[in-house]
């Protein structure tokens, strides 16, 4: 059985890698625009899902790292005169030393007051950005401008393929970071202090040494995503990471599946491109129906969670496993028992 | 090297060349057919916007009008307009979604300081006419810096430009309290009055206070700016804030000359929700016709307008005052139409929208005409000073020009 | 002097707003132990309801009670069709269907009613009840309406057999069902009176704020605030909280940090009493045994 899932998982690996290489080359600017975008969300989910997933500290504020992230690079980048790739990782260490220092008094608050600060976190975000006291820096209300990033080397490429390029390879190493992660000792620490903190402590387990840090590492890949959008987009203002971001990415971890890393993708195609499919929609219901999006986001949001709570991931491998092996895939519905049945131990790899 | 691909480019053009003799070359007119005129936008249908929508509405339902009038020279307009929920990253991908995917021919009337900064290099590397955006920053009237960017409506600055100078003419000792959104929009109210006054008078402004729009309600803000003793307000706020700051300085019994702008005159939305009582000698820059004002009854714009909202829209958007723009706006962008005759590629949309000549609109004001030229980008500088005198806005003095 | 009285006025009459949202909160928490983030996209989804109820020509008292009513037979409904699948599930499934649920109230009434601005009539008009023009007649009623609220909240739970079980069924729902109390149906009713609880909310901001899907926002955060700072599992707390935060935000945006920063000043009350004293002011403070 173990095998079977190792090589359909290094098949499925394989034939996501050729696609993903492949794309920019075949595909027209806008659509290797959004492919880009798609990775950057990616990058923001697999923080995202390292943190609230397998170590279950709720985040409803990664908006705001992600914030700290585009706003840093886009600063260094503007007013420093850094170049990119300067720029987003010293943007990201600065995410990192903030989430982490976020995790201190994290650590206090039980999941739900996590969820209700960070929820804060994220309302206020805007507000923060928009501080007239920090208008020197941040353009204020006029945000900044950044110019393309342009491939070096004088490489045949134009910007939006390499902005994709270098975005996926952001996201294939943070993966294969995360992967070593969540795989290893680290891995388990989190999720035992995830499912029995108590008991955690007792193994020996520095409780709050992990939870901080996977703050701030959880902090530092929305850090990356945010520096990599704002080269993307090229622009950055206080509108740009409000709460509807935050709110969006944890819908992106919820249906790409919880605790599954390869679900981020899957939760990145997702939010990306169901605002658009949702537009269509409306263009049969009428033009006050463009406000249908969001519900649209709602109603997924309860039935993921009550019918394939361990996300699309989680929904694929289980469809793999039962053609694997030829046998009836049990769809369990309904009830709360059962329901929370399907979250114990749930430290999936990914 | 003759490549398939460049044999297959070439015969395109020759044939398209030689179908359409006479009418813009294929690859010269992105988003033109013989039949079909292509025009994107991005829109706040969703998010903290989402008022605005009303606007994008307004356009589609005014091209739709035209369609069934027969068009344009000839070819029907295809509006799109996504959805950006006033957010730049989105504003970006959709704009760019229209002008590859789609292939609109140009860009018109999209919402948004924010929105329209983050696509304006985009638009201007590429030469897509970003027509007439529906803002008001001074930003957006730069032809020397970006050829291919228009605005429409009259610009913040000059409006609280037009207000410091008549409170000089009318209030020369006046103390003054300022209360501004904390964006763009709100900035720029500030930045003109400190220009309309003057470098030696800016002393005047005596308090500031800003706001931003995730907050609940101003009324903290107004009391602050009583406190400082000031007799004179400028209200740079968008509808909900305006309403809520013009409801509050009568109920704390601050009785200040109040200067609104023009983003907020509305009467349906901001002037009934604050109390027509309390609204009385609220004064604004006016250039379009109020809906409600009994004075239009028998004008034949205002009846233009209503036969068009009586046939295309609800009637709930007649007062709605995103409507009356969206109207003007469309008939804006039919004359540029109009003016490019056959020629309709980018370069000559471009060149007729700065090239507009007098051109007067049913529901602006009388009097009031758009112009532009290469070096004006800023179709509407008229405004005339208006005051509330509880049932309508009451114009008074000259058409001021900016 | 006077600039400082008229911001602890407004701050009180926002406050009182804040106090009643809180208290919507506290149902809820007392009930079941969760906190409902979609409570303030339901009360402006409520406040949608009576406005409709007005637009076809009721008059306001009929159209409060109704929406009351409405909105407590819709809590109840919610709470049985949507909330009750999660009970055993972890926290994190309970947060996301709430976040759910917010999405869905804020997209349908922008679906149903627009998105413009509207006013929404107050019972309480005219001349100030105080004079001086500290507060006016709807902030002074809205004040009143939140103490009213309180003492309706504080009688029933006390008071009344219901309130007894629906406590007990909080505090020990197994030894509860061995005394024959329906846990269950306690649940829901909790619900729909923290529905109804937060309709009113709705229905004295509307005025105050101007009616529009996007209303509750900022004020759910403040009432966050204030439910963390009183105590989110005390009632009294709740409402100290409350108005506490109102006029605290005003004050300190005032005369310390600025107006254009209180979201943040919220923020940071949350995250300091979080920090400092969990169960808020006012709370009881939950000892942990290992």
């Amino acid at each position: 059985m173990a095998e079977a899932d190792g090589a359909l998982d290094a098949l499925v690996a394989i034939a996501v890698g050729i696609v993903a290489l492949a794309f920019p080359f075949v595909a027209s600017g806008y659509h290797i625009y959004q492919g880009a975008q798609v990775l950057i969300l990616a990058v923001a989910l697999l923080g995202l899902n390292l943190l609230t997933g397998f170590n279950g500290q709720i985040s409803l504020g990664h908006g705001a790292f992600f914030a700290i992230g585009g706003y840093g690079a886009a600063i260094l980048m503007v007013k420093f005169g850094l170049p990119y790739w300067a720029a987003i990782p010293l943007a990201s260490v600065v995410c990192f030393i903030a989430g982490f220092l976020f995790g201190f008094p994290a650590l206090r608050f039980g999941g739900l007051y996590l969820a209700l600060a960070t929820f804060a976190l994220a309302v206020a975000t805007p507000q923060i950005l928009s501080y007239k006291g920090f208008d020197a820096l941040t353009g204020g209300s006029q945000g900044l401008t950044i110019m393309k990033a342009q491939p070096p080397f004088g490489l045949k490429l134009t910007a939006d393929q390499w902005l994709y390029l270098v975005c996926l390879a952001c996201a294939v190493a943070l993966y294969w970071a995360a992967r070593n992660l969540v795989r290893g000792r680290i891995g388990r620490a989190l999720v035992a202090i995830r499912d029995h903190p108590i008991a955690a402590e007792t193994m020996g387990i520095n409780a709050a040494l992990y939870k901080t840090t996977c703050f701030g590492v959880s902090a530092l890949y929305a850090g990356v995503a945010g520096g990599l959008s704002a080269i993307a987009v090229g622009f950055v203002s206080p509108e740009s990471f409000g709460l509807a971001l935050s709110l969006a990415f944890l819908v992106g971890i919820v249906v790409g599946g919880l605790a599954s890393l390869g679900g981020a993708l899957f939760g990145a195609l997702f939010i990306e491109f169901v605002p658009n499919i949702a537009d269509q929609l409306t263009v049969g219901f009428g033009e006050g129906a463009k406000a249908l999006p969001g519900a649209i986001y709602g109603l997924l949001l309860i039935l993921v969670m009550a019918a394939l709570p361990t996300g699309a991931a989680g929904a694929a491998r289980a469809a793999a496993r039962a053609f694997a092996s030829s046998r009836q895939a049990k769809v369990e519905k309904g009830g709360g028992a059962d329901v929370a049945a399907n979250y114990e131990g749930k430290g999936e790899s990914p | 090297m003759i490549t398939r691909r460049t044999f297959l480019q070439s015969s395109a053009a020759a044939a398209a060349f030689a179908a359409s003799a006479g009418s813009a070359r294929a690859d010269d007119a992105p988003g033109i057919t013989d039949t079909e005129i292509k025009i994107g936008q991005t829109m706040p249908y969703s998010g903290p916007a989402s008022a605005y929508g009303v606007i994008g509405r307004a356009e589609a339902a005014y091209f739709k009008m035209i369609n069934e009038q027969g068009g344009i020279n000839g070819r029907k307009i295809n509006f799109i307009s996504l959805d950006d929920g006033y957010s730049p990253p989105k504003t970006v991908e959709q704009t760019r979604r229209l002008v590859e995917d789609e292939k609109v021919a140009f860009i018109f009337n999209s919402l948004g300081t924010p929105p329209n900064l983050a696509i304006r290099q985009y638009l201007n590397d590429n030469k897509v006419p970003q027509l007439f955006v529906a803002t008001g920053a001074a930003t957006f009237s730069d032809p020397a810096h970006f050829p291919w960017t228009i605005g429409w409506q009259p610009n913040y600055q000059t409006e609280a430009k037009i207000f410091g100078k008549h409170i000089l003419k009318t209030k020369p000792d006046a103390k003054i309290a300022v209360l501004y959104q904390n964006d763009g929009f709100g900035k720029d109210y500030l930045m003109g009055l400190k220009d309309g006054l003057g470098a030696d008078h800016a002393g005047m402004v005596i308090k500031e206070a800003s706001y931003e729009t995730s907050e609940p309600t101003v009324d903290s803000q107004i009391v602050t700016l009583q406190g400082s003793g000031a007799d004179v307000l400028l209200i740079g706020a968008t509808p909900k804030f305006a309403a809520q700051a013009i409801r509050k300085t009568f109920d704390v019994g601050w009785t200040p000359v109040r200067y609104m702008t023009d983003v907020s005159q509305s009467i349906a939305t901001v002037m009934k929700p604050a109390g027509l009582d309390k609204s009385k000698g609220v004064i604004t820059g006016v250039y379009g016709k109020d809906p409600t004002d009994a004075r239009w009854k028998d004008d034949p714009g205002f009846k233009e307008y209503a036969a068009f909202i009586g046939k295309y829209m609800t009637p709930h958007d007649l007062i709605d005052s995103n409507a009356v723009y969206g109207f003007g706006a469309g008939a804006t962008m039919m004359q540029v139409l109009k003016q490019c005759g056959n020629d309709l590629s980018r370069a000559n949309v471009m060149k007729q929208a700065a090239s507009l000549k007098d051109l007067e609109l049913p529901m602006l004001l009388p009097g009031i005409k758009i112009n532009t030229s290469p070096d004006n980008f800023s179709p509407i500088r008229q405004e005339s000073l208006a005051t509330f005198n509880g049932e309508s806005w009451e114009q008074f003095g000259e058409l001021y020009q900016s | 002097m006077g600039e400082f009285l008229h911001q602890l006025a407004s701050g009180l009459a926002l406050g009182g707003v804040y106090a009643i949202m809180a208290l919507a909160l506290v149902m809820i928490y007392q009930a079941t132990h969760l906190i409902n983030f979609a409570q303030g996209e339901m009360a402006m989804f409520s406040t949608y309801f009576a406005w409709k109820l007005m637009d076809l020509g009721e008059p306001y008292w009929f159209a409060f009670f109704a929406t009351v009513v409405a909105s407590f037979i819709g809590g109840v409904v919610i709470e049985r069709l949507i909330v009750r699948p999660f009970a055993n599930a972890p926290i994190l499934a309970s947060v996301i269907v709430f976040i759910g649920l917010s999405l869905i109230f804020n997209s349908l009434a922008g679906w149903l009613y627009g998105f413009s601005v509207t006013s929404f009539d107050s019972p309480f008009s005219g001349r100030p009840w105080f004079g001086a023009g500290y507060m006016s007649a709807h902030e002074s009623g809205a004040v009143l309406v939140t103490f009213c609220v309180l003492a309706l909240v504080y009688a029933f739970f006390r008071f009344t057999p219901l309130g007894l079980a629906m406590r007990a069924a909080a505090q020990n729902p197994v030894s509860s069902r061995l005394v024959g109390i329906r846990v269950g149906w306690m649940l829901a009713i909790g619900w729909g009176l923290a529905a109804a609880i937060g309709s009113v909310a709705g229905m004295m901001a509307a005025p105050i704020v101007y009616l529009d899907p996007n209303m509750m926002g900022g004020v759910l955060l403040y009432a966050f605030a204030g439910a963390v700072l009183g105590g989110i599992d005390n009632p009294f707390g709740a409402v100290f909280g409350g108005i506490a935060v109102g006029v605290l935000g005003n004050l300190i945006g005032a005369y310390v940090v600025g107006d254009e920063v209180k979201l943040s000043v919220a923020l940071a009350i949350i995250i300091a009493v979080l920090v400092w004293r969990p169960s808020g002011l006012f709370g009881r403070r939950l000892v942990a045994r290992v």
